[in-house]
């Protein structure tokens, strides 16, 4: 199957792009991979029949999260230099607990595998814009109005972090 | 082998090990915060694939409800980092140890 082709391509490409966002030197290079890594991401989506998941994916995400990663490189200049980016023993803990890992992923593969209906043969429930107006505005309309407050403390906090205090002593 | 809700769940899972291991090793705190940002995405791609294999919406709601967190933690936590930056001239994780001993 074709889709079958697809999921390996980006689950390969967004796999390789994750792995360059924690081993590259750069930070700069780090968010660009980070930022290839969400397209894959919402190149998955879409497999999964999410569209506008995958349009959000890339608006938000890609979009702002991304260029405010780079403009605060950029801004504090911080992109590594010549720096190692990981210490020896950093190596050694990272290397066993990747071995840890991989045995813990393979046994989750071997013993837990669902058993799901191919993709095709499941009607897609029609993640449309209605749909999710709907759900938004009736089911899930209580943690619309909480994710609103969230925001906008957020933006509070945001303010008062930037503020520059004057009488505060300095920590050590 | 056809491609099911393992495959996903794998993607998944693999994403986010990626990014525990770089938060756990880096120490460079924009980079950990870059995957921090990777375990959340790492999530909403299983929140999809198990609402679409379930056929329902609720899964996708949720990665709405994620994506939104995520954008006010990443504004938060970057004014956090500034500030930190302009008070210490540094965001190394190994220098910021004003807790220690």
């Amino acid at each position: 199957m074709s889709s079958d082709i697809f999921f390996y391509l980006f689950a390969a490409f967004t796999t390789g792009t994750a792995l360059a966002v924690v081993l590259t030197k750069n930070t700069v290079a780090s968010a660009l991979s980070l930022l290839l890594c969400l397209v894959g991401v919402a190149g998955v989506f879409i497999l999964l029949d999410a569209f506008l998941l995958a349009a959000l994916m890339v608006f938000v995400y890609a979009g702002a999260v991304v260029a405010l990663f780079l403009f605060i490189i950029m801004l504090l200049d911080a992109q590594g230099g010549d720096r190692k980016p990981f210490k020896k023993t950093a190596y050694v803990s990272g290397g066993i607990a990747f071995a840890l890992l991989v045995v813990g992923v393979l046994s989750f593969w071997k013993s837990g595998q669902q058993t799901t209906g191919e993709l095709g043969s499941i009607v897609p429930v029609g993640s449309t814009l209605k749909n999710y107006g709907e759900q938004l505005f009736t089911t899930y309309l209580l943690p619309v109005q909480i994710v609103g407050f969230l925001l906008l403390i957020a933006m509070l906090g945001v303010i008062v972090l930037s503020k520059k205090f004057e009488g505060l002593e300095d920590i050590k | 082998m056809t491609v099911g809700l393992n495959h996903y769940l794998l993607l998944s899972a693999v994403l986010f090990a990626i990014g525990f291991f770089g938060v756990l090793l880096r120490k460079n705190t924009l980079v950990i915060y870059m995957c921090l940002e990777l375990m959340l995405v790492a999530s909403t791609v299983a929140l999809v694939a198990f609402s679409r294999y379930n056929n329902t919406m609720d899964g996708n709601v949720f990665v709405f409800f994620i994506l939104t967190v995520a954008a006010a933690e990443v504004a938060v936590g970057l004014a956090i980092i500034v500030a930190l930056f302009r008070r210490r001239q540094s965001i190394d994780v190994a220098e910021l140890n004003a807790l220690k001993n």
